[in-house]
C-alpha cells in the first residue's frame, strides 16, 4: 500500500488503470497461486487414488509394478478376501457401534454442560468454565487414568472404549460459543415470561435451533471414535471386542494374518499373496466410512469450527 | 479533633451500606442459585464425568511420589518422594528421550507450521469458487483418516517389494530399500505425512480470520495501485498474526509431546534410536511390560506435563510482552 502511494503521479494512474485489468505481474501470481493449489490437492489426491487403484487391481500386476495411477487387470479378489476373514467382520461390527454409541453419550453430555455455561450471571460459571479449561493444559496422564478405568471395573467392556473420552473440551467451547451467538438473551427472558422452565426451554426452543451444532458435534464425536486405536489397546484385551483399527493394525502396520481366521484351507496357498493385496483394501475399507459422511456436514463442520474459533 | 469525629461519623454509614450491600448481594446470589437449579441439574452429568475422569486420574498422579502397588492402592501405597524422578533423569535414557521427542517436535513445527497459512491464504485469494470450494473439499480429507490407516499408507507405498517410492527411485537406478525400517527417514516420514494428514483442516481456522478482513481495505489498496502479492502481504497477512501466534503458544506448550499414537504405529525395532519418545516410553514401561511399574511410569508423565505447563505460562507471557496477542 504504502509503495503505490510513493509513487510518481504519472506511474501511479498507470498503477490504477492496469488495477482493473490484472497487470502482467499479477497474472503471473495469480498462476502461481493456482499451481500451488493444484499440487496440494495431487499430494493430497495420490496415494488415495494409487490405493483405490492397487485395491481393484490384479495382485500379481501391483507386485510387478505396472500400477501407477489406474487399475490394471480390474478384480475385486481382496475385497472378497475381507468378508472371508472373521475378525475384520466382527471388528467392523463393533466399530460401528462404539463409533454410534459413543457420539451419542458424547453430544448428550456436550450439550447438557454446553447450554449453562453460555447463560449470562449463572453464578459460579466462570469457576465451572475453569474446571472444563484447565483439564485441556494439564492431564492426569496415561497411568492414572488407566488406573482409574480399571478401578472402575471397565477394563475389557465396551463402555471402556465409550465413556473415558466421552467429552472433548474443544467442543464444549465450540458449543457453548455456537449457544451464545445463536440464543440470545431477549430469547431466553421471552420464554421466562411465557412461564417456560428452564428445561422447557431448552427441548423447545434450544434443541430445535441447534441443529448445526448437534450434526457437528455427533460427526466430530463419531469420528473420533471410529479413528481411535489406542483406547482399545489399553483397555481391551478380548478379541471379540476389538475394533476395526486394531485389526486393521495388526495387519497393515504389523503383517500379522492369522490362518486360523480363514476357514477355507485352500485358501491359505494364496495366503502370502493375498496379504499384500489384502492391505490395500483394508486401508480402503477403514478409510471409506468417515470419507463418506463428512462431504455432507463439511459446511456445518467448518461453520461450526469457524463460530468457535472466533470468540473461543 | 474534627477529623476523628469526622471518621467517626462517616464510619458506620460506611460499614452500614457495606453490610447491606453485602447481605443483599448474597440473598441474591443464594437466591440466583436456586432459581438456576436446573441449569445446575444440566451441568450434574458433565461435572460428574470430569470428575471421575479428569479429576480423579489428577489425584492419582501421587503415585509418583509412592511406591504404587496394587494391593494397597493409591493411598495405602508408601511415600518414596522424589525417588522416580530422580531415577528417570539419572537415566542414560533421559537425554535420549528429550532429544528425540523435541527433534521431532520442533521438525514437524518448523515444517508444518508455514503451509495452512500459504494454504489459506491461497485460497483466500481465488476468485473462482468451484475451484476454491472443490480444493477445500479435498485437502480437508485426510483429517478424517485415521492414524492406523495413514501408517498403513505409508508402509504401502513405501513397502521395498512393491511401493511406489520404490518403483519411482529404481527408475533412477537406485535400489530398493526398506524406508521404515531406516532409522534416518524416520522423522522425515513422520513430519510429511503429518503435514499431508492436517494441512488442510489446519487452515480452516486461518480462512476463518480471513474472513474478518474488511473488502475495503483491498479495494484502497487496488486503487492505490498495489499488486495482488503486496495486497496478501500487507492485508491478509497481518490479520492472521494474532491466530498465528495463539497456535504458537499452544504449540510450545505441548513441545515434550508428540503425535504419540502415530510414533508408536512407525515404530520398529530397527527405527528405535530416534523414534523412541517420552510418551511411548511411558506406555512401554507401564502398560505394555510384563512387570508395569506404574510409579515410574507416572513420574516421568508429570515431568512431561509440568514441563509443558510450564512452558505454555511463559510462551504466554512473551506473547503478550512482545506480539500483544495472548491466549490469556
Amino acid at each position: 500500500m504504502s509503495a503505490a502511494g510513493t509513487l510518481p503521479p504519472d506511474e501511479r494512474r498507470l498503477a490504477v488503470g492496469a488495477a482493473i485489468q490484472d497487470t502482467r505481474a499479477d497474472k503471473i501470481a495469480m498462476a502461481c497461486i493456482y499451481t500451488a493449489l493444484g499440487l496440494f490437492c495431487l499430494a493430497v489426491l495420490y496415494p488415495i487414488i494409487y490405493v483405490l487403484s492397487a485395491s481393484v487391481s490384479n495382485t500379481k500386476r501391483v507386485a510387478a509394478g505396472e500400477v501407477w495411477l489406474w487399475p490394471v487387470g480390474f478384480t475385486l479378489d481382496a475385497y472378497k478376501a475381507i468378508f472371508d476373514y472373521d475378525s475384520i467382520v466382527s471388528s467392523f461390527g463393533n466399530s460401528v457401534y462404539y463409533a454410534v454409541a459413543g457420539a451419542v453419550v458424547a453430544t448428550i453430555l456436550t450439550l447438557l454442560a454446553a447450554y449453562p455455561l453460555s447463560r449470562k450471571g449463572l453464578p459460579g460459571k466462570g469457576l465451572i468454565m475453569g474446571a472444563f479449561v484447565f483439564t485441556m493444559m494439564f492431564s492426569g496422564g496415561l497411568i492414572p487414568t488407566y488406573l482409574v478405568v480399571h478401578e472402575l471395573g471397565l477394563l475389557n467392556t465396551r463402555w471402556a472404549m465409550i465413556l473415558p473420552t466421552a467429552l472433548a473440551v474443544w467442543n464444549v467451547i465450540i458449543t457453548r460459543t455456537y449457544f451464545m451467538v445463536t440464543i440470545p438473551e431477549e430469547l431466553v427472558e421471552a420464554g421466562k415470561v411465557d412461564g417456560c422452565s428452564d428445561f422447557g426451554f431448552f427441548w423447545r426452543v434450544v434443541l430445535p435451533l441447534s441443529k448445526p451444532i448437534i450434526a457437528v458435534n455427533l460427526l466430530f464425536y463419531a469420528v473420533g471414535q471410529w479413528n481411535s486405536f489406542f483406547n482399545a489397546l489399553i483397555y481391551l484385551t478380548n478379541e471379540h471386542l476389538f475394533p476395526l483399527q486394531v485389526v486393521l493394525r495388526q495387519i497393515l502396520i504389523q503383517s500379522k494374518v492369522d490362518p486360523s481366521q480363514m476357514p477355507d484351507t485352500s485358501k491359505l496357498l494364496q495366503l502370502k499373496e493375498l496379504q499384500q493385496q489384502l492391505k490395500y483394501s483394508l486401508i480402503v475399507i477403514g478409510m471409506i466410512p468417515p470419507l463418506l459422511v463428512y462431504p455432507f456436514v463439511q459446511k456445518h463442520f467448518v461453520k461450526g469450527a469457524m463460530i468457535g474459533s472466533l470468540k473461543g | 479533633m474534627t477529623t476523628s469525629t469526622g471518621t467517626e461519623a462517616r464510619s458506620p454509614v460506611r460499614t452500614a451500606a457495606h453490610k447491606r450491600a453485602a447481605v443483599k448481594s448474597r440473598v441474591g446470589l443464594g437466591l440466583r442459585m436456586r432459581r438456576n437449579w436446573q441449569l445446575y441439574a444440566m451441568l450434574a452429568l458433565p461435572l460428574i464425568w470430569l470428575a471421575i475422569f479428569a479429576y480423579w486420574p489428577m489425584y492419582g498422579v501421587i503415585i509418583a511420589f509412592k511406591d504404587y502397588n496394587v494391593v494397597s492402592g493409591i493411598w495405602g501405597s508408601p511415600w518414596v518422594g522424589m525417588k522416580y524422578f530422580d531415577r528417570f533423569v539419572e537415566s542414560y535414557q533421559f537425554w535420549r528421550l528429550i532429544k528425540n521427542t523435541v527433534y521431532l517436535h520442533i521438525y514437524e513445527l518448523v515444517a508444518t507450521f508455514p503451509l495452512p497459512i500459504i494454504l489459506a491464504l491461497c485460497l483466500n485469494t481465488i476468485r473462482k469458487k468451484w475451484f476454491s470450494r472443490s480444493a477445500q473439499l479435498i485437502t480437508y480429507a485426510p483429517h478424517f483418516i485415521s492414524t492406523v490407516v495413514v501408517v498403513g499408507l505409508l508402509v504401502v507405498l513405501t513397502s521395498p517389494n512393491t511401493g511406489v517410492t520404490n518403483k519411482l527411485i529404481g527408475l533412477f537406478g537406485f535400489g530398493p530399500t526398506d524406508v521404515m525400517g531406516d532409522s534416518g527417514m524416520f522423522r522425515h516420514l513422520y513430519v510429511w505425512s503429518g503435514a499431508w494428514q492436517t494441512m488442510g483442516f489446519a487452515a480452516i481456522i486461518y480462512l476463518a480470520a480471513l474472513t474478518s478482513v474488511p473488502p475495503e481495505l483491498h479495494e484502497a489498496a487496488i486503487v492505490d495501485g498495489a499488486s495482488r502479492l503486496r495486497r496478501i502481504w500487507h492485508i491478509d497477512l497481518p490479520a492472521i498474526v494474532p491466530v498465528a501466534v495463539i497456535l504458537l503458544i499452544l504449540n510450545i506448550g505441548s513441545i515434550l509431546s508428540v503425535g504419540f499414537e502415530k510414533v508408536l504405529l512407525m515404530q520398529n525395532s530397527l527405527n528405535l534410536d530416534v523414534a523412541e519418545v517420552i510418551d511411548t516410553y511411558v506406555y512401554k514401561i507401564g502398560l505394555a511390560s510384563a512387570v508395569p511399574q506404574f510409579s515410574y511410569a507416572t513420574a516421568i508423565g508429570l515431568f512431561r506435563s509440568v514441563i509443558g505447563l510450564v512452558l505454555l505460562v511463559l510462551a504466554n507471557t512473551f506473547a503478550r510482552r512482545f506480539a500483544k496477542s495472548s491466549l490469556w
